[in-house]
């Protein structure tokens, strides 16, 4: 066989997260050893090592959704190793590597716009505000891949619902972090800078709509959008940014970055339909990251149940 | 030259498939083992392309005459590259689904212009022998031979429409192509402007073979 699929790797041989963390550690002390031998300053850190890395952080009491899928999980090496993040890099095998420094912490959220109160929270202000979920969901890249990835977070609605946004809100836009000093891929204009993702507020009240901060039971890699991201399971994935520092509500359809970059090739909805082409790919199969045969792409992604909030629109149009 | 030193730009033109042979083996493609492959074939078959039209002008330029040796090579490894990438299209990507096949080719913009490239490429490397030389005689099978420029054209615009937003890889491609092409656009055009002074660069390219 040509390609090795991850079932040729028997489970056995796959080292526990726990196991190489612990290697980690022993390995960061080993260092530590090391380093107190030349300075012999720092003892401290050797007794209590220090919580450098706010990734790999585990998330207590996670409860299951019924909106998990129970199709196979794509590996956690696949999905923290293949992403598309522009802010770092447009090949998609370099996040891994250029976010392992990003600052995740401290982090605010300012929240303004048609609210009654504008304010800035902490990130962990945010992620307390409900019991976190794991949301085993299907995400579809515009290019024609897809992965299934068991997400932490909660709806975006319970945040929504504590904004309070007022009844001019017709409209929600997230924005990414600007920060071109971490983050390289904005120094180049590839993008108009910072990212900025919209839905429209029945969009965004829908309960599958997910705020986002972990995956795999842990808190979210730098790659994969830490943070605090989005997943819009039944829209293409550029729909969900990632690493948010501003919710605004709006009276009216924002501006979003792809949309404005190739208005022709990507609209405000973004809904996955394998019935609209991309102008320059067909979108009616995708390649599951694992498997060697396409499969056919679903309409909504197979999220049926948002199918009511476009009733009467052309999607053909509304792409 | 030395008697090795053909063999061994032989085996090192085959040195990008034989790291793809053997990331797949290790299990070192990635998350996307599939669109690896077709990257690395076309990446290579454009590279392949620019190194062959680079011979005439670096022969011309510094004198290296005995690089001709090497240019049916290099077009035939191009030719070799893109049958790969051809095949990883239609046998990884469609599955030898034709129907889809002929659909993507006739509505996809990128995938026509790629398709083209390939196939004017065919007729080079079936007449690419010394006996296909004799036949045609070096006039018109030189002729037969510029849709190169074509092919390398329809190649660098390919990479150029099937990138999302980031044009920077594709651009480099196609300033070297234009350089190039340049080249043989100041050599055809420059004795005509300021006399024969250049007509030297023009004289046959095509070493035909004795009997």
């Amino acid at each position: 066989m040509l390609i090795k699929k991850p079932a040729d790797i028997p489970s056995s041989e796959i080292t526990p997260k726990s196991l190489y963390l612990n290697r980690r550690k022993f390995l960061a002390g080993a260092a530590a050893v090391g380093a107190v031998g030349f300075a012999g300053l720092r003892l401290g850190e050797l007794v209590s090592p220090s919580t450098t890395a706010q990734a790999d952080a585990k998330i207590d009491g996670i409860k299951k959704s019924s909106f998990s899928t129970n199709e196979t999980i794509t590996p956690y090496k696949d999905v923290t190793n293949y992403n598309n993040y522009y802010e770092f890099s447009t090949d998609k095998y370099e996040p891994a590597g250029l976010a392992k420094n990003f600052k995740t912490r401290p982090w605010t959220v300012t929240i303004d716009g048609e609210v009654e109160k504008k304010q800035v929270l902490d990130v962990d202000t945010i992620i307390k505000m409900a019991p976190p979920e794991e949301r085993i969901y299907r995400h579809r890249c515009v290019e024609g891949w897809s992965i299934v990835v068991p997400w932490v977070g909660f709806s975006l609605s319970e945040l929504i619902n504590k904004a309070k946004p007022t009844s001019k809100a017709k409209f929600v836009e997230f924005t990414t972090i600007e920060d071109s000093k971490q983050m390289p891929g904005q120094r180049s204009h590839v993008l108009d800078w910072p990212y900025v993702e919209g839905l429209r507020m029945d969009e965004a009240m829908h309960p599958l709509a997910l705020l986002c901060f972990g995956m795999y039971g842990e808190a979210l890699p730098n790659q994969d959008g830490a943070p605090l991201r989005l997943v819009v399971p039944w829209k293409y994935g550029f729909k969900s940014g990632k690493a948010i520092v501003r919710i605004r509500f709006t009276g009216s359809q924002p501006q979003t970055t792809w949309a404005e970059m190739a208005p022709r090739e990507y609209g405000f909805y973004a809904n996955v339909n394998p019935n609209v082409d991309h102008p320059r790919w067909s979108q009616a199969k995708e390649r599951r990251l694992g498997e060697f045969l396409k499969r056919p792409t679903l309409m909504f992604n197979g999220y049926d149940q948002v199918a009511s909030l476009y009733t009467g629109m052309d999607l053909k149009k509304n792409f | 030259m030395i008697r090795w030193f053909k063999p061994a730009v032989f085996l090192a033109c085959l040195i990008p498939l034989a790291l793809l042979g053997w990331k797949a083996y290790s299990g070192g493609l990635g998350a996307n083992p599939i669109e690896v492959i077709t990257h690395a074939t076309g990446d290579w078959t454009l590279r392949f392309l620019l190194i062959t039209l680079s011979i005439t002008p670096i022969r011309k330029l510094t004198g290296r005459l005995w690089l001709i040796r090497y240019r049916r090579m290099f077009g035939l490894f191009a030719f070799f590259y893109a049958t790969l990438h051809f095949l990883t299209y239609i046998w990884l990507d469609k599955f030898f689904d034709l129907h889809d096949m002929l659909h993507d080719i006739a509505k996809r913009k990128f995938i026509t212009v790629g398709f083209a490239g390939f196939v004017l490429l065919i007729p080079l490397a079936l007449t690419s022998t010394k006996g296909w030389i004799r036949r045609l005689g070096g006039k018109r099978w030189q002729a037969l031979h510029r849709l190169i420029y074509f092919s390398a054209i329809a190649g660098v615009i390919h990479y150029w429409w099937l990138v999302k937003a980031d044009i920077r890889e594709p651009l480099k491609y196609a300033a070297i192509l234009a350089v190039l092409l340049g080249y043989r656009i100041a050599v055809w055009v420059g004795p005509k402007l300021s006399g024969n002074k250049a007509k030297a660069l023009r004289e046959p390219q095509v070493q035909i073979p004795e009997r």
